[in-house]
C-alpha cells in the first residue's frame, strides 16, 4: 500500500514529522516497507567541474575534458563546446543517462579514436532553454561546494510503502491509516465534509441480484451521470496515481482508483452507453467468456460472480471490468458501480482464473459494506468537478443486511494476555478513536466492532487492537521462567545427535541435501517403496521426495569429484520417505566414501577404499551410540544399489528382522548409470528407526566389574574350509566350545590360491584362552586345543592345517 | 705393595683408553677372575703376619674398589657412547608429513540446531519433533487458516495429492498442534526441523529449516514471551546486550502477533549484530490464537501460552557470516570443509555455545 505524507494530511491533522510518521506506523503494526521519492529520469545528472580542457589529438574543434565529478577520480569526456574551459562548473550526464530533448540514451562511445565517460549537457538538451550554443556555465558562488550533486532537484514526494498483513483490509485505503494514527496519538482524524451534491433524476438502467445459492454479491450500489467529459486528469490526481507507481489513464478511470485507494472501497465506472438494457448480478455457467480490461480473454466456470447485461457477461463482479463497457474519452454517460462481494467467492474466482487486480485484493480481505453510498458520492463530486455531468439518484440493491459484531469484553482479559494494565478510560479512549461504539455493563464492554473491520470477531482481537496502539514496548520483559517438564532430548533424538557426530568424527563431511530429488535417480535406490511424487515441483528434476538418502548424496559427490576432488567422504542424516503419509519416514544416515585411503604418501601404500573401510565406520558409529559388539550379527543380504558379493546387512541381534545398517561397495551397474569417475566408491547406511530403545540409562546398565589375572595363553590355529564358508560363523563355533574360558578369537590371515585347492580358502586365527579360576597347564590347553580342532572341523567341514 | 700399586697404575691406564666393552670384560676377569691378579694378591694374604695383613688387605681393599670403580665407569661411558651413536644414526625428519589427517565436519545448520536446542534446554524447553509429510488439516486448519484465508497465499505449498489433502509442510507449527493433541498442558516445547516452500531464488530456498516454541500454561502472558526470546537472542549471538524491538503484525494462529528485530550496523563490510540503527527482523510470535487451542482440545479459558517460530539457517547466516543462502543445500566440498564444525564442538551451556 504506497502513498504520500499529503494524501495522508487529507484525513489526519498532525503536528508529527515524517521520521514520527514512519515510526508510528511501524509502532502500530503497519510495516514500512520503504519511504523514498520515487525515481526520476533527473536523478543522474550532476554538478560537475572541469580541471583540465585540452584539445582533442584527432580533431581540432572538439576538447578532451578531465571533469572532477565528486569521486575520487576525475572522469575524461570528449566536448564540443567552444566554452569549456579549465575551472568551469557545469552540468555532467553519466552513461545510462537519458537526454530530455531527444530522449537519448547515452552510452560509453568513441569520439574520433578518444573514449568519452558521459557529456557535458546545454541548456537546450535539458530544456532548461534554447540556448544550444555551448555547455551551461553554473555560477561559481552557488555551485562551487556542490560538485558531485544532482543538478534537479526531486520535487517528487517521498512515497511511503506499508506491507499491508491479510487482516487488515481498512488499512488498504488512506483513510484507514489515517484512523489508526489518530487512535495511536499521531493526530486527529478529520471529520468527512458533508456532502451538497445535487441529485437529478434516477438512475433508470435497472439492476437486478440474482437469488441464487453461490450469488457472491450481497449489495450493489450505483448510480448514473450523464453528459460527461472524460479527459486527461489534472495534475494534484495525476500526481497520486503516479505515487501509487501506477500509470494515470482518464479522468474517470483515475477518480476510481483514487477512491479506492483513499477510501479503500473500490468502484467500476461503466459506459452506460454500452450496457445492453440492464444490469443482472448472476452466477456465470461453464463456458461464457468475455475479454477483460487487461486484454485477455477469460472462459468461466459455473457460478463465478459476474456483472452482466442482456447480450452477456461485461466484468467479474469485483475483480476486473470488460473491454465490451470500458469507459473511453469519448464516453458520454456513465453508469457508476459501487459494491459488496463475498470474499469467499472472489477468492476462488481470482484462484481458478488466476487474475490478481487491487480491487480483487480488497475485497478478497473485505471491504466495509456500508461504505457503498460514500464511494458513490466522493467518486461523483469528483467526476462532476472534473468531467462534468449530472448525477442520479442512488440505487442500492441489496439482498442481504449487514449484520453488526457485538463483543462483550472483559477489560481483565488484556492484563492477562499482556502482563501489563491499562486504565479503563484510556482503553476505552482508543477503541473509540478506532471506531468502535463502546458502552458500560458493570465490568464489562459492550462493543460495536466498526463495520470496516471483518476481522475483529472475539474478545482476543480487542486485546490485539489495544495492545499494538497502546505499544508494545510497555510489555515487560520477564525472566524466563526455567521450570523444566521432561527431559530436553529422548532416546532417539540423543541418538541422532550422537551418531551425527560420532560418524562426522571419523572424518565424514555432513551435508544437508533437499528431502525431494530426481525420480530418475530415485529409481535406482527405491527398491520396494512407493514413488511419492510431487504434485507441483520446483522442477522436473527435483520431482519425488526421496526414498533414500542416496540419489542426493550420489548426485552432489559426482559434482564434487568433477570439481577436482578425489578423496570424499560425506553424509548425511535425515528423512528417507516410505510412503506418502505424514509419519511414513524414517530417520536414517546416508554416508559415502570415495578414493583412496591414503594418496601421494611418502610413507604409506596407496590403497583404494573398501568395504571394510565403511564396516569399520559403521561398526564403530554403533559401538559409540552404545550397541554391544558382540550382540551384532552381520549378513550378506543388502538392497539391490550394493554389489551383491561386497556388501553387507548388520543387525543388532541374530533375530532382528531388519538390518539397522548396510554397508559395502556400490553396485558397478549404478556407478555407470550415473557416470561416475572415481577409483573406489564405498557406502554405508544406519536406519536410526530400527535400533532398539535401550530403555535404560548407563547407570542401570553397567554390569558387574569382573576380570582375571590368571595367566593368558595365546594358541594358532590354520583351517582349510570351503571357500564360501563365513569367517563370522568360524568365530562362533570356536566361541561356543567353552564360552568361559575363549577370551577372543582373531582372524589374522585369509588366502586363496597356492596350495590351497579349488574352491577352498585358509583362514588363520588367533585364539585367547584364560581362565577366571587357575592358571591352565599344558594338559588344559591340550584338551582346549583338541577340541577347539574337532568342533571346528566337525561343525563346518573344515580341516585343520599340519 | 709398590708392584700391586704399578698394576693398578697400569691398568687404569689401560682402561683409560680402551673403548670396548668385551676388552673392559676381559680385563675385569684379568683382574678379578678366579686366578685374576687382584684375587691372587688377596690369596695371599692368608701367608703373611698379622700386622702386615692389616696393612696390605686395606691397600688391596682400596685398589679393588678403585679398579672396579674404574670398569663400571668405563662400562658405561662406553654404552652411552654406543646408545647416542645409535639414536645419532636413528634420526629421522620429523618435519616430513604425519599420515593424513581426515577431518569430518558438522553442518552449520546442525550446529545451529544444537545451539538452539542447549539454549532452550538451559530454560526447561524440551524438543519435539513432527512428521515432514503433514495434512492439509494439521498445517493450516487446526492453526486458524482456513482455506480461504489469504494468509494461505503467504505459504506456496508443495502437494502431494491433487485434492490438496497432503502437503510438506510450510512450517514447524503443526508440530504444535501434535504435541498439544497427543498430551495435556502444560506444553513447554521446541521443535526444530525441515520446513518447505515453492519458492527459489538468492533468498528463498524450496528446503528451510525453522524451529518452534510451545509454552502453554494457566498464566503465561507477552511479558514472559518477550523475555524468553530476549534471553535466546542474547545467549545465541553471544552478546551482553541486545538491541530488540517486538512488533505488531499478524499470524492466523497467534494473537496478539509480533515480529521480532534486532539492531544491527554493518562494520568494515561486516555485519555486527546487537548495536547499531538498522533492524532486522529475524522471527514471528505470539499468544497462541483461542481458536487454536479449542483446535486441540486444550480450554482457552484455562490455558494460555505463546508460540514462537524462528528461521534457523537465516539465524545462521547472520551469527557465522555466511552471505548465502543456497549454498547450504549445494554440498560444496569446499564450502562444506569452511563453514562447518569440529564434531567435537558440540555447544552446552558449560563448555559455551561456541569457541
Amino acid at each position: 500500500m504506497k502513498f504520500t505524507v499529503d494524501w495522508l494530511k487529507n484525513h489526519l491533522d498532525t503536528k508529527f514529522n515524517n521520521n514520527q510518521i514512519i515510526d508510528k506506523l511501524t509502532n502500530i503494526g503497519l510495516e514500512v516497507e520503504s519511504f523514498e521519492s520515487s525515481k526520476s529520469e533527473l536523478d543522474t545528472f550532476i554538478v560537475a567541474k572541469i580541471i583540465n580542457a585540452k584539445t582533442h589529438p584527432n580533431a581540432d574543434r572538439l576538447k578532451l575534458c578531465d571533469v572532477d565529478i565528486g569521486s575520487d577520480k576525475t572522469i575524461e569526456v570528449v566536448c564540443g563546446a567552444p566554452n569549456a574551459k579549465n575551472g568551469l562548473l557545469t552540468v555532467y550526464a553519466p552513461p545510462g543517462s537519458i537526454i530530455p530533448k531527444n530522449q537519448m540514451k547515452l552510452s560509453v562511445s568513441k569520439i574520433r579514436g578518444v573514449t568519452s565517460y558521459g557529456m557535458l549537457c546545454s541548456e537546450s538538451e535539458l530544456l532548461l532553454s534554447n540556448e544550444s550554443d555551448g555547455i551551461i556555465e553554473l555560477k561559481n558562488n552557488k555551485y562551487a561546494n556542490k560538485i558531485g550533486e544532482k543538478y534537479f532537484k526531486n520535487t517528487s514526494e517521498k512515497v511511503i510503502d506499508l506491507s499491508i498483513t491479510p487482516n487488515r483490509p481498512d488499512c488498504l485505503g488512506v483513510r484507514g491509516i489515517a484512523r489508526d494514527l489518530s487512535a495511536a496519538g499521531a493526530g486527529t482524524l478529520k471529520i468527512n465534509k458533508k456532502s451538497n451534491l445535487k441529485y437529478r433524476g434516477n438512475q433508470n438502467i435497472n439492476v437486478t441480484i440474482k437469488k441464487e445459492k453461490a450469488q457472491g454479491c450481497t449489495i450493489f450500489g450505483s448510480c448514473l451521470i450523464k453528459g460527461v467529459t472524460n479527459k486527461e486528469s489534472p495534475k494534484w490526481l495525476k500526481d497520486k496515481i503516479l505515487s501509487l507507481g501506477q500509470k494515470p489513464i482518464s479522468a474517470i478511470v483515475d477518480i476510481t482508483n483514487y477512491v479506492m485507494f483513499d477510501l479503500n472501497r473500490p468502484l467500476h465506472a461503466y459506459d452506460a452507453d454500452k450496457i445492453d438494457n440492464e444490469v443482472i448480478v448472476r452466477s456465470s455457467s461453464k463456458g461464457e467468456s468475455f475479454e477483460a480490461l487487461d486484454n485477455k480473454k477469460y472462459i468461466l466456470e459455473n457460478d463465478m460472480c459476474v456483472i452482466s447485461d442482456r447480450s452477456g457477461v461485461l466484468g467479474l463482479g469485483g475483480i476486473i471490468g470488460g473491454t465490451r463497457s470500458g469507459t473511453e474519452y469519448s464516453t458520454k454517460n456513465i453508469l457508476l458501480e459501487s459494491a459488496y462481494f463475498l470474499p469467499r467467492s472472489i477468492r476462488k474466482t481470482s484462484k481458478q482464473l488466476n487474475i490478481d487486480t487491487d480491487a480483487k485484493f480488497r475485497f478478497e480481505r473485505g471491504i466495509d459494506p456500508l461504505s457503498i453510498e460514500e464511494g458513490l458520492i466522493k467518486a461523483s463530486e469528483l467526476i462532476k468537478q472534473i468531467c462534468g455531468g449530472e448525477i442520479s439518484n442512488l440505487d442500492v440493491k441489496k439482498v442481504d443486511n449487514y449484520k453488526k459484531t457485538i463483543i462483550d469484553f472483559d477489560p481483565f482479559l488484556f492484563e492477562k494476555t499482556t502482563g501489563f494494565n491499562v486504565e479503563n478510560k484510556e482503553l476505552i479512549k482508543i477503541l473509540e478513536k478506532l471506531g468502535f461504539d463502546v458502552s458500560k455493563n458493570k465490568k464489562i464492554l459492550k462493543l460495536v466492532v466498526p463495520s470496516w473491520r471483518p476481522d475483529i470477531t472475539q474478545s482476543i482481537d480487542i486485546v490485539e487492537e489495544i495492545v499494538r496502539i497502546k505499544g508494545y514496548e510497555h510489555i515487560n520483559t520477564s525472566e524466563p521462567i526455567k521450570t523444566r517438564l521432561k527431559p530436553t532430548l529422548n532416546y532417539y533424538q540423543k541418538l541422532f545427535h550422537f551418531l551425527q557426530r560420532s560418524v562426522a568424527s571419523k572424518g565424514y563431511l555432513e551435508t544437508v541435501t533437499w528431502s525431494f530429488t530426481d525420480s530418475k535417480i530415485n529409481q535406482l535406490f527405491k527398491e520396494n517403496d512407493e514413488e511419492i511424487p510431487i504434485v507441483n515441483p520446483i522442477s522436473s528434476d527435483l520431482n519425488v521426495l526421496r526414498n533414500s538418502i542416496f540419489p542426493n548424496l550420489l548426485f552432489y559427490l559426482k559434482k564434487n569429484l568433477d570439481r577436482g576432488f578425489k578423496d570424499i567422504s560425506l553424509f548425511e542424516i535425515g528423512p528417507a520417505f516410505k510412503g506418502k503419509n505424514p509419519g511414513d519416514q524414517l530417520t536414517v544416515i546416508g554416508a559415502v566414501r570415495a578414493g583412496k585411503v591414503s594418496r601421494l604418501s611418502w610413507n604409506d601404500k596407496e590403497r583404494i577404499v573398501d568395504t571394510f573401510d565403511v564396516k569399520k565406520d559403521v561398526i564403530q558409529s554403533l559401538c559409540e551410540a552404545g550397541i554391544d559388539k558382540d550382540d551384532i550379527v552381520i549378513d550378506d543380504k543388502t538392497p539391490s544399489y550394493y554389489h551383491p558379493g561386497k556388501s553387507g546387512g548388520v543387525y543388532q541381534n541374530k533375530n532382528e528382522k531388519n538390518a539397522l545398517a548396510y554397508f559395502g561397495e556400490i553396485h558397478p551397474n549404478i556407478i555407470k548409470k550415473l557416470d561416475i569417475k572415481t577409483e573406489g566408491l564405498v557406502i554405508f547406511e544406519i536406519c536410526l528407526d530400527y535400533i532398539k530403545d535401550s530403555k535404560q540409562k548407563i547407570k542401570d546398565s553397567k554390569s558387574e566389574y569382573k576380570f582375571s589375572d590368571f595367566q593368558k595363553s595365546e594358541r594358532d590355529f590354520a583351517f582349510i574350509i570351503n571357500k564360501n564358508f563365513k569367517s563370522q560363523e568360524l568365530v562362533n563355533i570356536i566361541k561356543s566350545v567353552d564360552d568361559k574360558l575363549i577370551k577372543s578369537v582373531r582372524v589374522f590371515d585369509v588366502f586363496e590360491g597356492e596350495n590351497i585347492p579349488e574352491g577352498k580358502k585358509s583362514i588363520a586365527v588367533n585364539v585367547t584362552i584364560q581362565s577366571e579360576e587357575k592358571t591352565l597347564n599344558e594338559n588344559d590347553l591340550e584338551n582346549i586345543n583338541k577340541l577347539i580342532i574337532s568342533s571346528v572341523e566337525s561343525k563346518s567341514g573344515a580341516k585343520i592345517r599340519s | 705393595m709398590s708392584d700391586i700399586k704399578k698394576i693398578k697404575d697400569d691398568y687404569i691406564d689401560k682402561l683409560n683408553t680402551e673403548n670396548n666393552v668385551d676388552k673392559v670384560n676381559n680385563i675385569k676377569s684379568e683382574l678379578f677372575g678366579k686366578n685374576g691378579i687382584i684375587s691372587n694378591e688377596f690369596k695371599k694374604l692368608g701367608s703373611i703376619s698379622v700386622e702386615e695383613r692389616k696393612k696390605l688387605a686395606s691397600d688391596l681393599n682400596n685398589i679393588k674398589d678403585e679398579l672396579q670403580n674404574k670398569i663400571s665407569i668405563k662400562i658405561q661411558e662406553i654404552e652411552t657412547k654406543e646408545i647416542n651413536l645409535k639414536l645419532e644414526k636413528e634420526k629421522i625428519d620429523v618435519t616430513l608429513p604425519e599420515r593424513d589427517i581426515k577431518i569430518g565436519k558438522i553442518h552449520p545448520v546442525s550446529q545451529v540446531i544444537d545451539e538452539i536446542s542447549s539454549i532452550f534446554s538451559e530454560i526447561g524447553f524440551s524438543v519435539e519433533e513432527g512428521p515432514d509429510v503433514e495434512n492439509e488439516y494439521n498445517n493450516f486448519t487446526a492453526l486458524n487458516t482456513p482455506d480461504n484465508h489469504p494468509a494461505r497465499d503467504m505459504h506456496d505449498t508443495f502437494y502431494l495429492d491433487n485434492n490438496k489433502e497432503l502437503l510438506l509442510r510450510t512450517h514447524t507449527s503443526p508440530v504444535q498442534v501434535r504435541t498439544m493433541l497427543k498430551g495435556k498442558p502444560p506444553f513447554k516445547i521446541i521443535a526444530p526441523g525441515r520446513t518447505y516452500r515453492s519458492d527459489s531464488d538468492q533468498t528463498h530456498a524450496p528446503m528451510f529449516h525453522q524451529v518452534e516454541g510451545l509454552h502453554i500454561d494457566k498464566n503465561i502472558n507477552m511479558g514472559h514471551l518477550k523475555g524468553c526470546l530476549n534471553y535466546f537472542i542474547k545467549e545465541f549471538f553471544e552478546v551482553d546486550k541486545i538491541k530488540m524491538r517486538f512488533r505488531p503484525s499478524h499470524f492466523p494462529f497467534t494473537e496478539p502477533s509480533a515480529e521480532v528485530d534486532i539492531g544491527y550496523e554493518i562494520k568494515n563490510g561486516k555485519i555486527v549484530i546487537g548495536e547499531g540503527d538498522k533492524w532486522l527482523e529475524i522471527l514471528g510470535c505470539g499468544m497462541v490464537h483461542p481458536n487454536v487451542l479449542k483446535n486441540v482440545k486444550v480450554n482457552p479459558s484455562k490455558y494460555q501460552g505463546y508460540a514462537f517460530g524462528i528461521g534457523i539457517d537465516r539465524l545462521g547466516m547472520l551469527k557465522y557470516g555466511i552471505n548465502d543462502l543456497r549454498a547450504f543445500f549445494e554440498t560444496d566440498y569446499r564450502w562444506l570443509s569452511h563453514f562447518g564444525f569440529d564434531p567435537l564442538d558440540v555447544p552446552s551451556n558449560y563448555r559455551g555455545l561456541s569457541r
